[in-house]
């Protein structure tokens, strides 16, 4: 893992800079929005791989940043501070939503998350004054950035890519700060954290916080990338799919999610050549990858380089902990 | 990494090559994005299989131009994000129309892309906000709500004679669209709207809003819902017995709901802009081949899918080639008559905003069967 | 007084159904920690087995035959040794992915294979409707009804009377030491999910005539089973039925007295409601299982 890390990283880095360039536009547009649900997806890791905080509303939290920019940015606002202010709005209600993680744990905060989130669509749709309904908001502009326009799709696949590696670089410094422990902490033994002295109270509430504003700013992307919004998109569905990437990309591991959003991007595009049939085999493939390796892609990547690596990594520790049955 | 961009770029590549595979014949490149999955499923694949039974009707006979029509058929999982990645990957191999989408929502993120690239873009939505955008590239297959509200609010107007009335409707952008156009109109009409009552996607139990159109009392209640709803909505209605005339536009007066209601849609009355009962041999000849091909009875969706395809031929073989900019240019304004084109089935005139025009019934249910009582003339023949 | 009445009468008709949907659930979830969110699927799936059947030239009793046939060795004995026993160890989460991709697999399944389009289903009984103070209901819903109250107090008879019943607890309660006690939790198991694969296809005969079969009726089937569940109490197999019995009245309720455009949203506020002040449910339990 250790020499394997960087080198992979490297390549994707590499890639991810150099792809654009090979692509057609259509290709840009997919990684654009690999790059954009990875965020999101990065925010519902930390919740929920991280802090062990099982969140079934990050979807909600896409739609609520999502909309912020399209309203703000249609009633004259610029980009920047409406995204900002959609982050940060997300911060809020994800704190809030923290609450009841203080009451209760696991599958019952997942329904509590659940229930959130369709709350939060028939808002969407039924606030018309607000939202403009189902009518949905069409024509977000994309910003510009000190006088250059992201009209183009490459110049707007760069920015997506750089507010990713800019939020990737903070999360990574964080988790590895003692908040990042306290997380760790926190999914691994909560009376525990607690009888050491952890304010086990203000780090749950700030894994929601800190998760949800993630997704609210992948949001704020989203709506200038697809350029319109509507309350379906942003439906139970989406935070299933999110989920779906930080499982199976492996939750509680850095780069899950990158793999994740990939595998849910990319995948249904790949298997289009089957054309009918191809939502059949993703759903099909996809329960194989969950039943071959549960840890996700990087959990299975951790499992064979292992043997070879006798000394344990923190990270492989966990995978051991977790594959051992309760 | 590397590899995922090989693969996009295998993928892409196949859909470019799947055109010189048979190369032997020149051919011409008419993509379309349709719901085939999600909450359009029914809509998408009506208009496919339309589509689709067009498409080889004229490559039997020889194709457009001598070009053989190749499209692709891309699923937009009823998803706007996703419409608009795959009209990307379609403008990406320089279509010469494109076919689709259903969903007014996924017409409205796309149609803007089309306008840009100068690619028409035959769509079967018919929220009224598409042709008021200003894109000159979109093309309706069938009326926009703006002008099938008035039809419906006339008819209740002038037939019906109804003080009030009471609309239920789907909550979702369809249905929204059409109450607030169908509700503008009473207004303009002086018709008091006695219930408003919104309804769910996918909802089982009808009874709470049959209640509340009971405790209304209006002279006549508008549905608007999708088809297994209306199904289920006319069964409730029965049995609390709701004596006020149930109007519907098009999907209530379907044979596909008057199935699935039972005896539940006799007597339903109301507008339908196109429909496989419509007293004309052509659309009946074209059912009972759509019939005997797919199996199933062709909804609305499945004319438009049909006739948009005749509709780009017709206009391709005035202007003599493939142009999309002069497709549209000559499409604005164009009339096509059963005559010059048996398969647009109908006249059909579209005007500068890519709006259609065509002759629409007043129907009712009568023995399970949809009977056509009276034809509406084109709104520009009046 | 007779609006009220009636919206009271089909509410408990709809709820009905949601509890038979909802028993299953809580039955899995129990015995084998499976939140399975293709549980609507499951009940949607059924209804095209027998019109698959009936097609074939199946008169219609022995089409419900192979349809509960094929439901219980498909949606339970595969469903369990395929996808639930290969993942059961590695927690919840994988699982509750593995059975969002089975809900789009069946669906696109049906869509692909049989048809896009809702199909007219056979009724089990004559389409009746039978009037009541007032209120009018149709028989076909005081069948669901009756059956969804009779398979309650079987299954309460089955787990509580019988030493199966007993067995099957003991499982659910705390597998290891019913193992250490002699009994064999595999089994008992797997009977939940047979007994799961038999209550959907039941519930699909009795809801299909109603409701139509189409592919994506499990959508609204699936959540709508899964609040009652909740409500009623995630591990008590009576309290689904209450949790059925108060969504489908409180839906009606809400629609018709409070906000239709937002009637999707009360039974939502008394899941969060009952999960904050009253986690184990309206009937359930506390959880004493040490996770």
């Amino acid at each position: 893992m250790k020499r394997f890390g960087p080198l992979s990283v490297a390549v994707a880095a590499a890639a991810a800079i150099g792809l654009p360039f090979l692509l057609k536009p259509f290709g840009v547009y997919l990684i654009s929005m690999w790059a954009v649900l990875t965020i999101a997806a990065i925010g519902l890791n930390l919740t929920l791989g991280y802090a062990g905080q099982v969140s079934m509303a990050q979807g909600a939290f896409v739609g609520i940043g999502a909309y912020t920019v399209a309203l703000l940015t249609a009633a004259g606002w610029p980009f920047f501070p409406a995204f900002i202010l959609g982050g940060a709005l997300c911060f809020v209600i994800g704190w809030l939503l923290g609450y009841p993680a203080l009451r209760v744990q696991h599958h019952y905060l997942a329904f509590v998350t659940l229930a959130f989130n369709t709350l939060v669509f028939l808002v969407l749709r039924n606030e018309e004054w607000l939202t403009r309904g189902s009518y949905g908001i069409a024509g977000t502009d994309r910003p510009s950035l000190f006088g250059l326009s992201t009209d183009n799709a490459r110049v707007f696949y760069f920015l997506c890519l750089a507010i990713l590696i800019l939020l990737s670089a903070a999360t990574w410094w964080m988790l590895r700060s003692p908040w990042g422990r306290a997380f760790v902490a926190l999914r691994e033994n909560p009376i525990r954290a607690l009888s050491l002295g952890l304010d086990t109270r203000r780090y749950t509430l700030m894994a929601f916080a800190l998760g949800s504003t993630l997704g609210g700013l992948a949001g704020g992307l989203y709506a200038p990338l697809v350029q319109f919004i509507e309350p379906g998109s942003f439906s139970l569905n989406l935070s299933f799919n999110l989920l779906l990437m930080v499982i199976v990309g492996g939750s509680g591991r850095f780069f899950g999610p990158f793999v994740g959003a990939l595998i849910a991007v990319l995948l249904p595009e790949w298997m289009r050549v089957a054309e009918g049939y191809y939502l059949i085999i993703y759903a099909m493939l996809v329960m194989v990858l969950m039943v071959f390796c549960p840890s996700g892609v990087i959990g299975l990547f951790e499992k064979a380089m292992k043997p070879k690596k006798p000394p344990a990594a923190p990270a492989a520790a966990a995978i051991k902990a977790e594959a051992t049955p309760q | 990494m590397l590899r995922t961009g090989f693969l996009v770029s295998l993928v892409a590549a196949s859909i470019g090559l799947a055109g010189t595979a048979h190369a032997q014949q020149k051919t011409v490149y008419m993509p379309a994005i349709l719901e085939l999955s999600g909450a359009g499923a029914v809509s998408g694949t009506n208009f496919r299989d339309g589509m689709l039974m067009a498409i080889d009707e004229i490559n039997k006979a020889g194709g457009i131009l001598g070009h053989k029509i190749e499209t692709p058929v891309l699923d937009t999982q009823s998803d706007a994000g996703t419409s608009r990645a795959q009209l990307q990957k379609v403008l990406d191999n320089n279509p010469y129309v494109v076919f689709g989408p259903v969903f007014s929502g996924s017409v409205l993120v796309t149609q803007l892309m089309t306008m840009k690239a100068e690619i028409p873009e035959i769509v079967g939505g018919e929220a009224a906000a598409i042709t008021q955008k200003n894109a000159s590239y979109v093309f309706r297959t069938s009326f926009g709500q703006q002008f099938s509200m008035p039809k419906i609010a006339n008819y209740i107007h002038d037939s019906i004679k109804a003080k009030s009335v009471a609309v239920v409707w789907v909550n979702n952008d369809f249905g929204k669209g059409g109450r607030d156009n169908f509700t503008k109109e009473m207004k303009d009409r002086g018709i008091n709207v006695a219930a408003d009552i919104s309804t769910e996607v996918g909802q089982a139990d009808f009874s709470a809003d049959v209640v509340k159109l009971k405790g209304a009392n209006a002279d006549a209640v508008f549905v608007y819902l999708n088809e297994e709803e209306s199904a289920r909505f006319l069964k409730e209605a029965k049995k609390q017995g709701i004596k006020a005339p149930l109007i519907g536009e098009t999907t209530l007066l379907g044979q596909k709901v008057i199935d699935l209601a039972g005896g539940a849609a006799e007597g339903v009355q109301g507008h339908v802009g196109l429909t496989v009962d419509a007293p004309i041999k052509a659309v009946q000849d074209f059912a009972a081949k759509f019939k005997a091909r797919y199996n199933y009875v062709c909804d609305h969706n499945g004319i438009k899918g049909y006739t948009g395809v005749y509709f780009v031929k017709y206009v391709t073989e005035k202007i003599g080639k493939f142009d999309g900019k002069a497709f549209a240019e000559k499409a604005h304004g164009i009339t096509i008559t059963p005559q010059e084109e048996p398969g647009i089935l109908m006249e059909a005139k579209w005007d500068k905003n890519g709006d259609i025009d065509r002759e629409s019934f007043l129907g009712e249910v009568v023995d399970g069967k949809q009977k056509i009582v009276k034809t509406l003339p084109m709104l520009s023949k009046k | 007084m007779a609006s009220f009445i009636q919206l009271m009468v089909s509410g408990l008709a709809t709820g009905a159904i949601y509890a038979l949907i909802a028993i299953g659930f809580t039955l899995l979830w129990q015995t084998s920690q499976t939140i399975n969110f293709a549980q609507g699927e499951f009940v949607m799936l059924p209804a095209f087995f027998v019109l698959a059947a009936m097609n074939m030239g199946a008169p219609y009793w022995l089409a419900a035959l192979i349809g509960i046939a094929l439901s219980v060795v498909i949606l339970g004995v595969l469903f369990k040794a395929v996808i639930v026993d290969p993942m059961i160890r590695h927690g919840v989460l994988p699982l509750v992915i593995t059975t969002i991709a089975l809900s789009l697999f069946l669906k696109e399944s049906v869509k692909d294979f049989y048809s896009s389009q809702a199909q007219p289903f056979p009724a089990l009984v004559a389409p009746r409707d039978l009037h009541f103070l007032g209120a009018v209901v149709s028989l076909q819903s005081i069948v669901v009804l009756a059956v969804a109250v009779a398979t309650v107090i079987g299954l309460h008879l089955l787990l509580n009377k019988t030493r199966l019943g007993r067995c099957m607890q003991a499982t659910a309660q705390n597998p290891t030491v019913a193992r250490i006690l002699g009994i064999p939790v595999g089994r008992m198991v797997l009977y939940t999910f047979l007994i799961n694969g038999a209550l959907v296809a039941i519930a699909s005969l009795l809801i299909s005539p109603i409701y139509l079969a189409k592919f994506t009726n499990g959508e609204a089937l699936g959540m709508a089973a899964f609040i009652a569940a909740i409500i009623g109490g995630f591990n008590q197999v009576r309290g689904a039925i209450l949790g059925g019995i108060i969504l489908g009245v409180l839906d009606n309720l809400s629609a018709a007295y409070l906000s239709s455009s937002y009637r999707g949203a009360f039974p939502l506020v008394i899941l969060i409601a009952v999960i904050l002040f009253r986690p184990q449910g309206l009937l359930g339990r506390v959880e004493e299982r040490a996770v």
